[in-house]
């Protein structure tokens, strides 16, 4: 008999892999429920978690609350990457500064910042401006360290040859320091999706009107857990379609980038 | 063969000077600390003529290097001047220069046309005719094709041509080259060397040239300068080179005078290596 080879490049086997490993976890809590060797009540049902979140969409009630979530999280997520990239760059620059702040901003790194959405509800109401002032403190963080360490990691030779060819420090900028911070970006972007979401959900768990959080926190009220599962998967889906997308940018974008083992077998 | 000999050598160039260091010292500070210093150079007075190609030898960590990096205005010596075409370098880059550097320079996010035309684009030349004259000094060092690799799709040899077509497509008065040709096997090397020495040839630029490589040394230069053993390395000898050009890099190591010039050159340079030998041992 021939051992199954488990190579990691067989894409078709990997997705069935990953469709069995799903489906096998979805049917355990399924038979665990349904057999009652554990509460349902505490564990919800797979079947009822279905029909909840196709219910949602058929009566449409679900749009409004998905739209305030999506719209948070887009906002900080665009904001704090902006504002990180550019505080990154500047004090990457500028060492003085940098030394002067370093403190202040492993301070702020270092706070548990979730403890600001009551403060930022006093502040921005509770509209969607506090969460997403909320996500921004999240998200800033992720991508400024990286985009600082991207630019304290640019090639001395490198560096000092474009400064041979001419460039300027703008030139500088534009052709040297924001593409090479641009590789740390992206692999931040990725924790500060899911980042943003936190930022958005738990402002919502905390005082809103609407927005998934708010929907989870009606369904926890009435010990609805089955509204409960299905609304963190749905903020689980979109996660994971932001993430495709950053990933989709990156792979864009980083073209340059070198990739182990590049080659390809013959074409027969 | 080349039967037909010009007298290039003959026709020497006014000696004037485009690159002249004058009593320069570089000092680093050394990491075992306590204001300890290393110095590299020390005292280098060492000047390059309009249009002369010359070449600096010496042992490894001698200070090769920091004398192209002094010329280049990215390092600034710790005492002594250095001056381009007269005038004093102080604190800025040369912009008459451009530099090979002994490792990989080039920008890894931009394919090898971007690369060659960057220079011309830092210098105001519109995109799209940085880009033609990119392509053209592509062909010219042999990667006709190859434009649109990015670095780490090309050979260690085809970057260093990049990094060649790069440094030259600014049509630079001066060329600071490192140890170019160092990573390549000695047929892409000796192709290298020639087409190097018919580039020149055709402007005479004036060319300050690194290498390990007495041999090399010897093909390519009008003059060979050597370097003593760090530290507090100064230069030590320097030979004029008479062989005639136009020069076949091969064909040129059996002459006579060749071996002439390499004996009496490796019996300096050889006392000096050792000594290097001797002290990183030690
Ligand atoms: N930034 C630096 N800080 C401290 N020491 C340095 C620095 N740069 C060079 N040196 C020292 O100065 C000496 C000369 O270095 P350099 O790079 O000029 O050598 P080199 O002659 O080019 O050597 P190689 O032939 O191996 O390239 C070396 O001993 C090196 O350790
Ligand atoms: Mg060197």
């Amino acid at each position: 008999m021939r051992a199954l080879a488990l190579d990691p490049r067989n894409r078709g086997l990997v997705q069935a892999s990953r469709l069995i490993l799903l489906s096998g976890g979805v049917f355990i809590w399924w038979l665990c429920t349904t057999m009652e060797w554990l509460p349902p009540f505490f564990f919800g049902d797979p079947i009822v978690v279905a029909q909840r979140m196709v219910g949602w969409f058929i009566s449409g009630e679900i749009f409004l609350h998905l739209y305030t979530t999506l719209l948070e999280t887009l906002l900080a997520f665009g904001i704090g990457t902006a504002l990180g990239l550019g505080v990154g760059l500047w004090l990457a620059l500028s060492p003085f500064f940098a030394e002067v702040t370093d403190p202040f901003l492993k301070a702020f790194n270092s706070m548990p910042r979730l403890i600001f959405a009551p403060i930022f509800a006093l502040w921005f109401g509770l509209g969607i401006w506090s969460k997403i002032a909320l996500g921004v403190t999240l998200v800033f963080f992720v991508v400024f360290f990286n985009v600082f360490q991207g630019v304290r990691e640019v090639s001395p030779v490198v560096l000092a040859n474009t400064r041979m060819l001419g460039a300027s420090s703008r030139q500088l900028m534009r052709h040297v320091y924001l593409p090479s911070a641009m590789s740390w970006v992206f692999s931040s972007l990725h924790n500060a999706v899911g980042i943003a979401f936190v930022g958005s959900v738990v402002g919502e768990y905390l005082g809103s009107e609407k927005g998934v959080g708010y929907v989870i926190l009606l369904a926890e009220g009435v010990f609805d857990i089955n509204s409960v599962i299905a609304g963190i998967l749905l903020l689980t889906i979109f996660a994971l379609l932001l993430d495709a997308a950053v990933s989709f940018c990156e792979d864009r974008f980083m073209r340059w980038r070198p990739e182990a083992g590049q080659t390809v077998g013959a074409t027969a | 063969m080349n039967v037909l000999k010009h007298k290039f050598a003959e026709q020497r160039y006014p000696a004037s000077p485009t690159i002249n260091f004058d009593a320069v010292t570089c000092a680093f500070a050394s990491n075992e600390g306590g204001g300890k210093t290393y110095t590299a150079i020390r005292d280098v007075t060492l000047t390059v003529n309009d249009g002369e190609f010359l070449s600096i030898v010496g042992p490894t960590g001698c200070g090769k290097s920091t004398l192209l990096n002094v010329a280049a205005g990215l390092m600034r010596p710790s005492s002594g001047h250095i001056s381009i075409f007269g005038k004093e370098l102080q604190g800025g880059l040369n912009r008459d220069a451009s530099y090979l550097f002994q490792a990989d320079a080039l920008m890894p996010w931009k394919n090898a046309e971007d690369n060659v035309a960057a220079g011309l684009i830092f210098h105001g030349t519109p995109k799209a005719e940085a880009l033609e004259v990119a392509r053209d000094w592509l062909v010219r060092v042999g990667l006709d094709g190859h434009g649109h690799k990015y670095p780490h799709q090309m050979s260690g040899g085809m970057r260093k041509r990049a990094g060649l077509a790069q440094a030259l497509a600014l049509n630079p008065r001066i060329l600071l080259m490192d140890e170019p040709f160092s990573a390549l096997d000695i047929q892409t090397r000796q192709l290298m060397e020639n087409e190097l020495l018919q580039l020149w040839a055709a402007d005479r630029k004036s060319v300050m040239f690194v290498t390990h490589d007495l041999e090399e040394a010897i093909a390519l230069s009008d003059r060979v300068v050597v370097l003593s053993a760090g530290p507090a390395t100064r230069p030590i000898a320097e030979f004029d080179i008479d062989l005639d050009r136009p020069r076949e890099v091969a064909d040129i190591r059996m002459t006579q005078r060749f071996l002439q010039l390499h004996a009496a050159i490796w019996d300096v340079l050889k006392g000096e290596v050792l000594k290097s030998y001797a002290r990183t041992r030690s």
